[in-house]
C-alpha cells in the first residue's frame, strides 16, 4: 500500500466504509493533500466498493474537492458582485504579481494555487478571500501582499521551497 | 393496499395508493409527454417535461415524481402547461447540437418529437451549446456525442441500476455538468461493458452504436469479397419493428430475402452455431461434473455460460479472481466466424482472405467481441463486423426494400440449419434450457421430462430464476450421474449476475451450471435491439421467439444435420483438438476501477 492508499485506509475505517461517508473522507483526504488524485479517488472506490465514476461524479461536484493538481495553500478570491464591486480585480492583479500565476495555476514550488471562488458569505467585509480554510477580509493590494509576505516567511522558516517566488516587502 | 380516486382531464380514475399522476393518466390514455423518464428506470423528475396543473398547488408539479391523491383535479393540457412544456423543450433545444438531418436517431428521437409536437421553431432562445464538443469514438461499441445529450441520466440509472457497472455518472455541475467517466476517460478505457442498455434507453442521439453498415456496404461492392452474415435469433423478432410490423412480429423469412436482396452473398444462421455451442458447452459441464464426481478433482462449479460478451467483460472486471468459472466455449457469434474462415472455406473452395463474415447481432458487445484480440483462431480476424438489429433495418431502409410486402425464403447452407434449441437462445432461460433438452438426453437417453419440451422454471422475466432436475435412469456411462440432483440457475441483467456472484465469491453457490445473461430478457432485449424496448415488448419478443421454436421440427441442438455433419467431416468430437483450436478461448484479467 502506497502511503495515499494507506491514508485513504485510515479515513475510511475512521468515518466507516458507507456511501454516505464518501464525503467526509473525501474531505479528509483534501486537508491532507489539498487535491484528489486518481490513485485515491480508486482507493476510495474500493475501500466503499463503489464505482470509482461515482467519487468522480461527487468530487467533481464540489468546487472545494479538488481533482486537479493544487499547491499547499489554496488561495480562492470571491469573484461574485459585492467583492467584484469592492474591487476583487485588484486582488488578484497583486497576487499574480506576487507568484508569478495567473488564475487557475499553481507556483512551481506547489506552494500556492490561486482560484476564484463564488461568494464566501463575507460581502459585508468585501473585497474576501480564503486561503485554505482561512478567510481573509476588507483587503486592499499592500494588504494582501503582506498577508502572502507572512505565509512565504513562514514556509520558509520550515523548508526551502520557494525557489521561484519573489515578493515586496 | 388503498384505493385513491382521481380527476385527470375530466377521467374518473382509481389508482392504488403511491401510483404516481403520470400513471394514473396512462390509465384513461391521457398521454402526457416524458423525457427523463423511463419505465425500466427509477424517477429523477429531472426534466420536468410531464408538468401538469394540479387544482389548488400553486406550482406546476412532474407527474412522473408526484404521487396520485385522494381528490386531486389534474389538468394535463392547459394554456399554462403547455406553455412551460413548449418553454422546457426550447431551453433543450437551445443547448442541443440539433443536427436532425445527419442524426442517427432521426425519427426515432424523443427529444425531435417533442419538439415538433410543439413546434418549437415557432420560439426559439439563443442557441448556447458548447463550441468543442468531441465526440468519443474510442470503444469499438458505443459512440457518445455530448452535444446531443439533454442530461436526463437515463443512461447514469440504467448503469447503475440494470447493470450494476456505473461506468458512467454524472460529473462536474451546473453548466458544466455532463455524463461521464471517471476523471472524464474515453469509454474504451474505463469498465464499460459495452453492453449497450445505456443506448437503447437514452431518448436522444447521444448515445448509438458505432455504426460499420458502411464497410459492409463497401464489401458487398467488392468482387473478390464472398461477403456472409450471420444472424441471431433475436434479430428476427425484433427487426419487424423498425420496418412496419407490430412488436412481436416473426420476420425471419423476409429478414433472410432482405439481406439476399442486400447483397450478401450467404445469408446464413446464428442459430447454427448455438446449436453447436449446446454440444460443446453441454459436453464441457458433464466434463467437469465427472472431474469433480469420479475423480474428486478440484474443478471450477459451477460453471457459467460465456456467451454473453458483455457479461464476460463484466466478470473480467469485477471478479478477475472467478474466471474458471465461465465455459471456455466462444459465444455462437464467434464459433461461427472461426468456422466461416476454415470449414465454409474448405467446404465451398473459397480463400478465408477473400471471406467478410459479418453477424447481425441485437446487441452492441458483440461489436467489441468481434475485436478481441483472442478472436482469431482462423487467422484472420474471425468475424469482420459486427451489426446491430437496429443497423440492419437501416440497411434495409438504405437497400430501397419494401420490406412489408417482401416473399419469404430460407437460410442458405451451410451452417444455416438450425434447431428450435439454437432459436431460443435469444431469450433469457434459453441457453439453459437448451443445453438441459441436450444434457439430460445424452445422460439417460431420454428426453427432458417437461411437456412439449418446455422447461417452464427457466422461463419468464425473473431476475434470477432456480430450477432442480433430478437425473434418474442413466445410460450406463453416465452412472456416477445417478439420482444426482443437477442445480441450475439462470440470471439476466448484470445487477443480477452480481448476486450471483457474490455467492460463488464467498464459496456458497448451491448451483452447477447457471446462464447468464448481460441484457434484461436476454438478447431480446439487447443493447443493439430496436428502440424502445421495455417490459411489454420484452415479452412480446420473448413470446415469439418460443413460437419459433414450436414452429421448428427439430427442437434439440444434437439433432440438427449439419451439426452431425460438421462433427463427422470436422472436428470429429465435442471438445476433441480442432474445437479447442476453434471454439474455445481463455479470459484476462480486467482492471476493477
Ligand atoms: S438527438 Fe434528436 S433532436 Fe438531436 S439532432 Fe438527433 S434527432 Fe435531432
Ligand atoms: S446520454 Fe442520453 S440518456 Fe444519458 S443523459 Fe444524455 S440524453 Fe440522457
Ligand atoms: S454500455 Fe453498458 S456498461 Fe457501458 S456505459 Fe452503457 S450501460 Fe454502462
Ligand atoms: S460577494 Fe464576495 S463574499 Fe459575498
Ligand atoms: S419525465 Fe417527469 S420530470 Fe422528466
Amino acid at each position: 500500500m502506497t502511503e495515499v492508499q494507506e491514508k485513504v485506509r485510515d479515513l475510511s475505517e475512521k468515518y466507516g466504509r458507507r456511501r454516505e461517508n464518501l464525503l467526509p473522507i473525501l474531505q479528509g483526504i483534501v486537508e491532507k493533500e489539498h487535491y484528489l488524485t486518481s490513485e485515491a479517488m480508486i482507493q476510495v472506490a474500493k475501500e466503499l466498493d463503489i464505482s470509482a465514476a461515482e467519487v468522480y461524479g461527487t468530487a467533481s461536484f464540489y468546487s472545494f474537492l479538488d481533482t486537479e493538481q493544487r499547491g499547499q495553500y489554496v488561495i480562492r478570491v470571491c469573484k461574485t458582485i459585492s467583492c467584484d464591486m469592492k474591487g476583487k480585480n485588484s486582488i488578484i492583479k497583486a497576487i499574480e504579481d506576487v507568484l508569478k500565476i495567473k488564475v487557475g495555476e499553481t507556483t512551481q514550488s506547489k506552494m500556492f494555487t490561486l482560484l476564484e471562488t463564488n461568494c464566501l458569505g463575507w460581502c459585508h467585509k468585501a473585497p474576501a478571500i480564503l486561503i485554505n480554510d482561512e478567510p481573509y477580509t476588507n483587503l486592499t493590494p499592500a494588504k494582501i501582499k503582506a498577508i502572502l509576505g507572512d505565509y512565504i516567511r513562514n514556509a520558509e522558516g520550515k523548508q526551502k521551497i520557494i525557489g521561484d517566488i519573489q515578493y515586496e516587502r | 393496499m388503498a384505493n385513491i380516486n382521481l380527476i385527470i382531464d375530466d377521467f374518473k380514475v382509481t389508482v392504488e395508493e403511491g401510483t404516481s399522476i403520470l400513471q394514473a393518466a396512462e390509465k384513461v390514455n391521457v398521454k402526457i409527454p416524458t423525457l427523463c423518464y423511463h419505465e425500466d428506470l427509477c424517477v429523477a423528475g429531472n426534466c420536468r417535461v410531464c408538468v401538469v396543473e394540479v387544482e389548488g398547488m400553486r406550482t406546476l408539479p412532474a407527474s412522473c415524481a408526484i404521487p396520485a391523491e385522494e381528490g386531486m383535479v389534474v389538468k394535463t393540457n392547459t394554456p399554462k402547461v403547455r406553455r412551460a412544456r413548449k418553454d422546457i423543450v426550447s431551453l433543450l433545444v437551445s443547448e442541443h447540437n440539433t443536427q436532425c438531418t445527419t442524426c442517427y436517431r432521426s425519427t426515432n428521437c424523443e427529444l425531435q418529437n417533442l419538439s415538433a409536437e410543439y413546434n418549437i421553431d415557432n420560439e426559439t432562445y439563443m442557441s448556447v451549446l458548447k463550441p468543442d464538443i468531441v465526440i468519443d469514438r474510442s470503444s469499438w461499441a458505443i459512440e457518445k456525442d455530448d452535444s446531443k445529450c439533454i442530461r436526463c441520466q437515463r443512461c447514469v440509472r440504467t448503469c447503475a441500476e440494470l447493470q450494476h457497472v456505473n461506468a458512467i455518472d454524472v460529473v462536474h455541475k451546473g453548466k458544466d455538468m455532463i455524463i461521464s467517466t471517471f476523471v472524464d476517460a474515453p469509454m474504451n478505457d474505463v469498465v464499460c461493458v459495452n453492453c449497450g442498455q445505456c443506448i437503447n434507453h437514452c431518448p436522444t442521439g447521444a448515445l448509438t452504436e458505432r455504426r460499420y453498415f458502411d464497410d459492409v456496404w463497401d464489401a458487398i461492392g467488392d468482387d473478390e469479397k464472398h461477403v456472409i452474415i450471420n444472424t441471431a435469433p433475436s434479430v428476427r423478432v425484433g427487426l419487424g419493428e423498425m420496418l412496419g410490423f407490430p412488436v412481436g412480429t416473426r420476420v425471419t423469412g423476409k429478414m433472410v430475402t432482405a439481406l439476399r436482396k442486400i447483397g450478401f452473398d450467404s445469408v446464413l444462421d446464428t442459430d447454427f452455431t448455438a446449436d453447436l455451442t449446446i454440444i460443446e458447452e453441454g459436453t464441457e459441464l458433464l466434463t467437469r461434473l465427472k472431474k469433480a464426481l469420479v475423480d474428486k478433482k478440484k474443478v471450477a462449479l459451477p460453471m457459467m455460460t460465456s456467451c454473453s460478451p458483455g457479461w464476460v467483460k463484466f466478470i473480467e472486471h469485477m471478479y478477475p479472481d472467478h474466471l474458471d468459472h465461465l465455459s471456455t466455449c466462444k459465444s455462437p457469434q464467434q464459433m461461427f466466424g472461426s468456422l466461416a474462415k476454415t470449414y465454409y472455406a474448405e467446404k465451398k473452395g473459397i480463400d478465408p482472405k477473400n471471406i467478410v463474415c459479418v453477424a447481425g447481432m441485437p446487441c452492441a458487445a458483440k461489436k467489441y467481441e468481434a475485436n478481441r484480440p483472442e478472436m482469431r483462431d482462423s487467422g484472420f480476424q474471425d468475424i469482420d463486423a459486427g451489426l446491430t438489429t437496429r443497423e440492419i433495418g437501416h440497411m434495409i431502409k438504405q437497400a430501397g426494400i419494401n420490406f412489408l410486402d417482401l416473399e419469404e425464403s430460407d437460410f442458405d447452407s451451410l451452417m444455416g440449419e438450425s434447431t428450435g434449441a439454437g432459436v431460443i437462445f435469444g431469450a433469457t432461460g434459453g441457453v439453459m434450457e437448451a443445453a438441459l433438452r441436450t444434457a439430460y438426453e445424452i445422460v439417460t437417453g431420454r428426453e427432458v421430462p417437461f411437456e412439449n419440451l418446455r422447461i417452464m422454471p427457466v422461463r419468464g422475466d425473473e431476475g434470477i430464476k432456480e430450477a432442480t432436475i433430478k437425473i434418474e435412469g442413466c445410460l450406463p456411462e453416465w452412472s456416477f450421474l445417478e439420482g444426482v440432483e443437477l442445480k441450475v440457475a439462470v440470471a439476466h441483467g448484470l445487477i443480477n449476475a452480481r448476486t450471483i456472484m457474490d455467492q460463488v465469491v464467498k464459496g456458497e453457490s448451491p448451483y452447477h451450471f447457471i446462464e447468464i445473461m448481460a441484457c434484461p430478457g436476454g438478447c431480446i432485449g439487447g443493447g443493439g435491439q430496436p428502440i424502445p424496448t421495455n417490459a411489454e415488448i420484452r415479452k412480446k419478443r420473448t413470446e415469439a421467439i418460443y413460437a419459433e421454436d414450436e414452429g421448428k421440427v427439430l427442437r434439440k441442438s444434437h439433432e440438427n444435420p449439419e451439426i452431425k455433419q460438421i462433427y463427422k467431416e470436422f472436428l470429429k468430437e465435442p471438445l476433441g483438438h480442432k474445437s479447442h483450436e476453434l471454439l474455445h478461448t481463455k479470459y484476462r484479467k480486467r482492471f476493477r476501477y
